[in-house]
């Protein structure tokens, strides 16, 4: 197994977290993982992206240009990022401020409303996890259970009151994403 | 049992230092390696092994820190990013001068000037061939995995104080930026007084009655002194060059074609090489763990069996003279460079290679 | 009856003699510099205080580079200006010995002023000896931040012009303002009096790093008679007359807790 997963979005959505936690959640399954942050001075306050990787093997580049999956969360990432999914890869995105939907029909496409969904069901504090669930449902890569002990171990031990919402959140993501047919 | 965590580069690098046994650090803020500072200032060592963390008024400032403490015979370190190094050359040739044992890690960022935040490996000529003024070298170490991150800093200090020089932990803003699985050692710990006069009978730790004063200086000014104190320093770097040249080899067994490259680029070459193998080209690496000493014999044993090199760094061709004079022009060296914190991608070094091979 | 040198140098006539802490290489400052009575009375204090095994001196460049040849301690010598941070490291690693720092003014007041401020801003528990002649005596008799208005160096022909050059820089009055210093005081070297006074003010600053209390300072304002071109005789009487009046004696920051 070797996944290849790029997160896009707003600095604030918690792009980075969530490729940390899914990142720590690989360890717990004893995989080898990579996660690379672009630190570039979009850092601060403008988009943010970072690449994951979870292999079975020792990860040679943490630095790619195609991805197995793309986690899309605003426009720009979509513009810049949708042409980099491999072919037959996975694009997941949320609808939320999209405004030029994908197209490619060469790549499995899906939509999670999260931020929608997050806010409806209120758990919009870990809006991240209810995509990072959607990922999950698509790409079985990691089990649950030890993605709740990569949250244990990404949230410092004052946060840990707020791992039964992050599971609650997880849940809520498998069940709200579906595929889009682009015809 | 060995401790298990995800962690930054530069994270993992700070962790090592407390690790190490380490008995200060005197650092600067400067991007993408602010984070050895902050995890300090977090976990704060001087509470639990006593290990000094000293924010300084400048990098000039800092390496003059470790200019003291060095002199004290403790296990010293600084770090910073390119400008923030240049800015610490001169510290680090009065080090080498006067033999002091410790350790710099550059987490290097595109240039020249202010440059750029992003990663790169511009700073290569000024680890290897120099930096500060006069005839010295510094042992180079390039870690390429966070993991490296985390050991090298116990390895700088054995070397550092086994040759009594200074060591460079040249890095990178991937490297230092990303975060992979950590093996986290039992803590070695600091030397007690007793033990620091031991291992360090030169070091300035107050002249008692028994010993004649220890003066730490790179003043000479009888030229033809200096000469000898110069000449004593090249004939220890030949015995560092006989003993401690460290490298990686990855699908050399029957590789034809050849990357060389160290650090993050040699990551992004490993992923090249599987992809260059899956077209049925029988591609290999070596990685350089040493930049100084240069593995030189290592690539002139390869180039009998290689029918062209391509070195890959993050600049425009500076380790790619050292693979040449390794080679001795026995077969090609091409050179594949992006700069300025530009990354290269796996598929562009493994389609530069391809190119290369198709035009032989 | 004639009397020879062997009547005179015996045990009981003896009145001074050289501290065991200075080294017997002759000292190399020129004859008539002020320089030789600083580097012995910082030695007299320490060795009175009995803590030569404890004791680790820096020094920068300029006159003082080959203090280390004088000086029977532990020595190190650091880069032009940034011996005030070398010390802070010293200290950090090693809080329980005495540390100080023999400076003079174009390494401590121009090249050093940042290191200057910084240590002194954050109270590390060292010594500062500043030796204070108005001049770059080591390279030749250049202008040095603190070279007088109107007076002559080599890179100051016909005069320091304050409106091109800029004004004598009094750094002990600025680094006195700093919270992190403890002691603060001007002392001078040229009568057996100031030496005595030079030597307590010394002496305070050692004890107060036995105290742990903070950075201490003392400024000697001195003659650089080489320098100044003038006999070391007209050296000591233009000091008094110029140098006096722009940098006047006496303490600056005296501990409130305490009358020294």
């Amino acid at each position: 197994m070797n996944e290849e997963i790029i997160i896009a979005g707003f600095g604030g959505q918690g792009v980075l977290s969530m490729g940390k936690i899914l990142a720590y959640s690989g360890i717990m399954q004893d995989k080898e993982v990579s996660w690379m942050p672009s630190y570039g001075p979009e850092m601060r306050g403008g988009t943010a992206n970072v690449t994951v990787i979870i292999s079975d093997e020792r990860v040679s580049s943490p630095v790619l240009n195609e991805f197995d999956t793309a986690i899309i969360l605003n426009q720009q990432s979509m513009d810049k990022f949708e042409t980099s999914v491999k072919l037959g890869g996975i694009l997941i995105y949320d609808g939320n401020g999209i405004t030029r939907h994908p197209k490619r029909k060469d790549i499995k496409i899906y939509r999670i409303d999260a931020a929608e969904k997050a806010a409806e069901t209120g758990v919009a504090k870990v809006f991240n996890m209810v995509v990072l669930g959607g990922f999950l449902k698509i790409k079985p890569i990691v089990k649950l259970e030890n993605v709740i002990k990569g949250i244990e171990k990404s949230l410092p031990a004052r946060y840990h009151n707020l791992i039964p919402l992050n599971e609650k959140a997880l849940k809520i993501g498998m069940e709200y994403i579906y595929e889009v047919n682009i015809n | 049992m060995k401790e298990l965590k995800l962690m930054k580069g530069n994270e993992a690098f700070a962790e090592g230092t407390i690790r190490a046994g380490a008995d200060a650090y005197f650092g600067y803020p400067i991007t993408p390696q602010s984070e050895v500072l902050e995890y300090l200032m977090a976990v704060r060592p001087y509470e639990t092994t006593g290990m000094v963390v000293l924010q300084a008024e400048s990098e000039i400032a800092a390496i003059n820190m470790v200019y003291g403490g060095a002199s004290c015979g403790k296990r010293v370190l600084t770090s910073s990013s390119s400008p923030g190094i240049s800015l610490k050359q001169e510290g680090i040739s009065y080090l080498a001068g006067a033999e002091l044992p410790c350790i710099i890690l550059n987490v290097v960022r595109g240039g020249p000037g202010l440059g750029t935040i992003q990663p790169s490996q511009s700073d290569y000529f000024q680890s290897v061939k120099g930096g500060g003024h006069g005839d010295y070298k510094c042992i180079v170490l390039a870690p390429s995995s966070v993991q490296e991150m985390y050991d090298f800093p116990k390895l700088g200090f054995e070397l550092a104080f086994k040759y009594r020089n200074p060591v460079l932990i040249l890095s990178d803003g991937i490297i230092g930026q990303m975060m992979e699985k950590v093996y986290l050692d039992e803590p070695t710990p600091r030397w007690s007084e007793e033990e620091v006069i031991k291992n360090s009978p030169w070091a300035t730790t107050g002249k008692v009655v028994d010993r004649e004063r220890n003066i730490i200086t790179s003043l000479i000014l009888e030229a033809s002194i200096q000469e000898k104190h110069v000449i004593k320093l090249y004939e220890k770097y030949k015995v560092i060059e006989e003993n401690e040249i460290r490298y990686e080899t990855f699908q050399c067994e029957d590789a034809e074609y050849l990357f060389v490259a160290y650090g993050s680029s040699a990551r992004i070459c490993q992923k090249a090489v599987q992809i260059l193998r899956e077209k049925g080209i029988k591609a290999g690496l070596l990685r350089p763990i040493t930049l100084l000493p240069y593995p030189k014999k290592a690539i002139n044993d390869l180039s009998k069996q290689i029918k062209s090199i391509v070195v890959v760094e993050m600049s425009m061709g500076q380790m790619v003279e050292d693979v040449m004079l390794a080679v001795e022009c026995k077969i090609p060296v091409n050179h594949y460079g992006r700069t300025g914190g530009v990354i290269p991608s796996p598929k562009e070094v493994a389609d530069f290679m391809m190119q290369k091979i198709k035009g032989e | 009856m004639q009397i020879s040198t062997k009547d005179i140098i015996k045990p009981e006539n003896l009145v001074y003699t050289k501290t065991k802490l200075l080294t017997d290489t002759p000292l190399s400052y020129c004859p008539g510099c002020g320089h030789g009575t600083a580097n012995r009375i910082v030695m007299e204090v320490l060795d009175e205080m009995g803590v030569q095994d404890k004791t680790i001196g820096i020094a920068p460049v300029g006159c003082s580079v080959l203090a280390y040849n004088f000086m029977n301690v532990d020595m190190i010598q650091a880069a032009h200006g940034r011996a005030p941070a070398v010390a802070t490291a010293v200290k950090r690693v090693f809080p329980d010995k005495f540390v100080f720092t023999y400076q003079g003014d174009g390494d401590l007041a121009a090249i050093g002023t940042a290191e200057t401020i910084h240590a002194c801003n954050r109270g590390e528990n060292i010594t500062i000896i500043f030796v204070n002649n108005g001049i770059y005596g080591m390279t030749g008799g250049q202008m040095a931040p603190t070279t007088l208005p109107n007076m002559k160096s080599s890179t100051s022909p016909y005069g320091r012009d304050v409106e091109i050059m800029g004004h004598p820089l009094r750094i002990t009055e600025l680094v006195a303002q700093l919270p992190g210093t403890y002691f603060v005081s001007r002392q001078a070297v040229h009568t057996p009096a100031a030496v005595r006074k030079a030597k307590k003010a010394v002496r305070k600053a050692f004890e107060n790093q036995k105290l742990n209390k903070g950075l201490s300072f003392v400024e000697i304002v001195s003659n650089c008679n080489s320098g100044w071109k003038m006999t070391p005789n007209d050296s000591n009487k233009w000091m008094e007359e110029n140098m006096f009046p722009a940098y006047p004696l006496g303490d600056i920051k005296v501990p409130k807790d305490e009358n020294i």
